[in-house]
């Protein structure tokens, strides 16, 4: 294969993905600069929507046709990178030159970045064409182009940071995408929560960065440069206590971007307030930054890890994962709902990436390849399914202007291509077959299922265990999903809002049906996907891919390890078709002289149900709550107003509060410690010139006495 | 590859199985309790009356609740094509192992759920709260257990696991099965059989009170055709398990090479390892009364820890 990755067009042999053995010839622009005419698009939607401001239209079409294209052209690159790169693609180039010294602006599109670039444009075109319809609700109340150019700023940032090829690009990269995620999710700022929410995004957000920082500098040390292409394999060059310094620094400022508990109580507050647009994009690659920047750090420029690291981040993730799922299976609002199963999503990804850590450890790359592809898998089907269910959570909540899911239902007959997508989004994330989370649970089974005979250590123990938690997770995930579908658009209305609410606008509907098609082209052919994924885990581990996963005929996926396993969703889905006659024919030979009435829902013989007898979203988990309870810790106020007697009260009034655990038991009392040492440190602003005088002396002294 | 052959015997198989199992379980509770009881092929005439009557949908159900009885009844259907029966591969073996079984069940049962929400009853949600509850609590014990068998079989392909647990020729019965590993998992999926099925001490499976029901609860609405389905495709799910008890751990009987004699024997062998594991059912029904609701996380929780202990002892006794 014959590539050449600068400027203009070049002929690039292009081998077919599957058996075939021929190689065409194909004419195609390189992926580079189809990636820097992206790159460019963005900030023509950034300059254009600001100038249009003062038309909400013009700067609507502007704004988010320039992602669209964006978008579109971002996935072409990622795409022809991925299929038909070679490594020699993978060289830095520049991307505008400057005039500072120290700082390079260097980009590359190695197959990593490729993919999460994959991730990144492929929402971009989706949830551009959403937005179309979405920010029409904006027009007059709001400024449509600021919004439209914050979201190319937040794209342009989020592609700038995953193909930056040095530590100083990356780290300006990762701060505009800070801040404009910080001004995405103030967007509706008169509101005090959203004020709030953004000010914990941005506090934890610098926390973070401040540990990348350290990070960096501890790398840049060893290696002299800032350039990720001397920080590669650094790891073993560098001191056990520096690395393993490395490495926590790394993963608390990853991990708060991320939202690894306990670094995540900035997403389920952030998530909910921004635009729906905009919340889709935070929960579908805001966060899988930190991801990459956590694959990137760990499998590029670490090189062998020590067993402990993978063993911390398996239990993260399983933590996370767990912890994640209970939170937001006590949820009613529908947004929070869906942000605290990121947390959970991203417990799952984790400890795909910590299996892979372990077996990098235990000199098995077969079984580290597995697992990474695993844990990139879930990658790209959280942001599709996440993204999805957050476009339909907005386009409900524009419908029915509420985030509570006590005030909706019976929408499924008033929306129902939203219902549609949304239950396509739900099925998906409760990974039942044949959809795409199906698949990249059952690749973290098998990568689970291997670690048992790999190690002799108790360690071993494990692997199975997150096995088990994982399960628990996928069933309490499938459990908070039926909750959230089946309160929010079955049975009756529960609000003049929800009675009235109308389906979503055309480009709504297609923005989220795209997402659809791609959750069941993932679902359906995870065989073709993989030939994305081979060339990533060639990069980072060496390991090309027919080696220990098969797929025969492109039908079935296959671990050829060991303790193997097979499953074809599109056999599943296939044979699933051909069994629909079985009914019919029972129907036939039985009932052809059955009839079909419609009547009332059994009422026990009263008259006629209310949407008040209906189940509610905080009884549907009140039996979680209650086997949770150690977790929880729910307050419930009861107040009664009677005359005579309490058992014929006037008025009831009943109040369920529950606090997160991370929040009353660690982050409180860790403010109330700040605030008490500042205001006894405040004893040291006397307010005499003297005394700062002296201050100074000191200071300049001790400097001194360490500089000699 | 696949041959349509046996996909149609084994569809023909479960479907013709299932109730006569279920028929079983009801007539042996009753004689246990002193009473005469239905007869044993009671459920295939209750399934024909279903099909024949008319079905009353409720006026505030959406087109889920048309789906669910289809998707609940090809799921199980798929699941069970996947379990080998009375031949050491099942037809669809290739399409998925028990990670794949176990999501068909729950894809069947996520649409249970809803279905259950969407008639706008009180009676209906409550059953699918209890019973995704149950559900997930009843997860992390089965995947455990099955972890545990995988791993010592080498795959988590049924067929796999039903080879690598089978006797050398000549014997009946392996006799390395006796292992504490083996046996413990055995019984912590003996108690999520109890749990996914709805029987006592979990669910009962004959009561209409809003405060006892679960599984009846979500398909309260339901009448005719679709109550057939439904119904139907609880006695699959039911023989689906008992099979997966039965041929994984202790696969008596089954042939390694397909031969007309050879099958008539095994499916012989199958009958008689259902109804012991029937009469266990039957005995386990009648000695324990039902659990309150929130009790039951306990027994889920005592089946999670049997089945840790089966994956230390595979760790230890190895």
């Amino acid at each position: 294969m014959a590539a050449n990755g600068r400027e203009g067009r070049s002929l690039i042999a292009f081998s077919a993905p599957n058996a075939l053995q021929t190689t065409q010839l194909m004419v195609f622009p390189s992926p580079i600069s189809l990636l820097k005419l992206a790159l460019c698009l963005y900030g023509i939607g950034v300059v254009g929507s600001l100038l249009a401001m003062r038309r909400d239209r013009v700067a609507n079409l502007a704004g988010f046709g320039s992602a669209l294209l964006a978008g579109m052209l971002g996935v072409g690159a990622s795409v022809t990178a991925l299929l038909c790169g070679s490594p020699a693609q993978g060289g830095a180039f520049e991307l505008w030159p400057s005039h500072v010294p120290l700082v390079t602006f260097n980009a590359r599109l190695d197959p990593l970045g490729a993919f999460f670039v994959l991730i990144v444009s492929l929402l971009a075109a989706a949830l551009s064409i959403y937005s179309f319809g979405y920010v029409r609700g904006f027009y007059g109340r709001k400024n449509v182009g600021v919004l439209a150019a914050l979201y190319n700023g937040l794209l342009l940032a989020i592609t700038l940071v995953f193909t930056a090829a040095n530590a100083f690009f990356f780290l300006m990269a990762w701060e505009i995408m800070a801040l404009t995620g910080y001004c995405l999710i103030s967007f509706e700022h008169e509101k005090t929560e959203t004020r709030n929410a953004g000010v914990l995004y941005f506090v934890m957000s610098h926390i973070g960065t401040g540990c990348l920082i350290l990070g960096f500098l501890l790398l840049f040390q060893a290696a002299d440069s800032y350039s990720f292409e001397s920080f590669r394999a650094l790891g073993e060059r560098l001191s056990p206590g520096r690395r393993d310094a490395a490495f926590l620094l790394f993963l608390f400022g990853f991990g708060v971007k991320a939202g690894i508990v306990p670094l995540h109580i900035w997403l389920p507050e952030a998530h909910p307030v921004a635009p729906s647009n905009a919340s889709a994009m935070l929960s579908g690659v805001l966060i899988k930054t930190g991801i990459y920047g956590l694959t990137r750090v760990l499998f590029d420029f670490m090189g062998t890890p020590p067993n402990w690291w993978g063993v911390t981040v398996l239990t993260l993730g399983t933590i996370s994962a767990v912890l994640g799922v209970l939170y937001a299976l006590m949820e009613h609002d529908l947004k929070r709902l869906l942000a605290y199963h990121s947390i959970e999503n991203i417990g799952i990804i984790l400890m795909g990436l910590g299996a892979s850590l372990m077996f990098l450890h235990s000199h098995h790359p077969v079984l580290a390849a597995l697992a990474l592809i695993a844990a990139l898998y879930h990658t790209i089907n959280h942001a599709l399914f996440k993204a999805l269910l957050f476009l339909g959570a907005g386009a409900v909540l524009q419908a029915t202007h509420t985030r509570n899911m006590e005030e909706m239902g019976g929408l499924i007959k008033r929306m129902p291509k939203t219902a549609f997508c949304f239950l396509m989004g739900a099925v998906a994330i409760s990974a039942l077959p044949p959809l795409n989370g199906f698949v990249s649970e059952w690749l973290t089974y098998q990568s689970l299922l291997q670690g048992f005979g790999t190690t002799e250590s108790l360690v071993k123990i494990m692997f199975p265990l997150s096995g088990a938690m994982l399960a628990l997770t996928g069933a309490l995930a499938a459990a908070c999903f039926v909750k959230a579908f089946g309160i929010t658009f079955l049975a009756q209305p529960r609000s003049e809002h929800a009675a009235q609410a109308r389906e979503a606008a055309p480009t709504m509907v297609w923005g989220m049906g795209l997402l659809v098609a791609a959750c069941i082209f993932l679902g359906l052919f995870p065989t073709t996907f993989l030939n994305l994924l081979a060339p990533v885990t060639e990069q980072l581990i060496g390991q090309p891919l027919p080696g220990f996963l098969s797929r025969t005929g492109g039908l079935v996926l296959g671990n050829t390890q060991e303790l193997g396993g097979t499953v074809s969703t599109l056999g599943l889905a296939l044979m699933g078709i051909c069994l629909l006659p079985i009914p019919l024919v029972f129907w036939l030979l039985f009932g052809r002289r059955s009839q079909v009435r419609v009547g009332p829902t059994w009422d026990c013989g009263l008259r006629g149900l209310t949407p008040n007898m209906e189940y509610t979203a905080t009884g549907f988990s009140k039996p979680i709550r209650m086997i949770f309870k150690a977790l929880f810790r729910p307050r419930r106020e009861v107040q009664r107003e009677y005359d005579y007697s309490p058992y014929f009260a006037k008025t009831l009034r009943f109040q369920s509060h529950i606090e997160e655990a991370f929040v009353t038991r660690l982050y409180r009392p860790l403010n109330r410690g700040i605030l008490r040492m500042s205001r006894r440190m405040r004893a040291l602003q006397a307010g005499s010139i003297h005394a700062y005088l002296i201050y100074i002396f000191i200071t300049l002294l001790l400097l001194l006495m360490f500089a000699l | 590859m696949i041959r349509f052959t046996e996909i149609a015997l084994q569809l023909f198989l479960l479907l013709a199985l299932a109730p006569l199992v279920t028929g079983c379980i009801r007539n042996w509770k009753a004689k246990l309790q002193n009473r005469r009881g239905p007869r044993v092929w009671q459920p295939y005439f209750d399934l024909a009356k279903f099909l024949r009557k008319d079905m009353v949908i409720s006026e505030h159900a959406s087109w889920i609740f048309h789906a669910t009885p289809h998707v609940l009844f090809i799921s199980t259907l798929l699941a069970g094509l996947m379990m080998p029966l009375v031949s050491v591969s099942a037809p669809l073996s290739l399409f998925g192992g028990v990670l794949a079984f176990v999501g068909l069940l729950a894809l069947g049962r996520f649409f249970l759920a809803l279905g259950g929400l969407d008639a706008a009853s009180a009676f209906g949600g409550m059953g699918s709260s209890r019973e995704m509850t149950i559900a997930a609590m009843a997860e992390p014990a089965l995947m455990l257990a099955i972890f545990t068998v995988a791993i010592t079989a080498g795959s988590t392909n049924l067929s796999q696991m039903l080879l690598a647990s089978q006797a050398p020729t000549g014997q009946l019965l392996n006799p390395a099965l006796l292992n504490p590993a083996h046996l413990l998992a055995f019984a912590a999926l003996f108690i999520v059989l109890l749990a996914e099925t709805g029987r006592i001490p979990v669910d009962n499976p004959a009561t209409h009170l809003e405060l006892t029901m679960i599984h009846e609860a979500m398909i309260l609405e339901y009448s005719g055709r679709y109550l057939a389905l439904i119904e139907w495709s609880a006695s699959v799910k039911q023989l689906v398990l008992m099979a997966l008890l039965a041929n994984i751990f202790f696969p008596v009987g089954i042939p390694v090479q397909p031969s007309a004699a050879g099958l008539g024997l095994s499916l012989l062998w199958f009958l008689a390892k259902l109804f012991a594991l029937s009469g266990a059912v039957v005995l386990v029904e009648t000695t324990n009364a039902k659990l309150r609701l929130f009790r039951v996380p306990d027994l889920l929780t005592a089946a999670f820890t049997l089945a840790a202990l089966a994956l230390l002892s595979t760790f230890l006794f190895q």
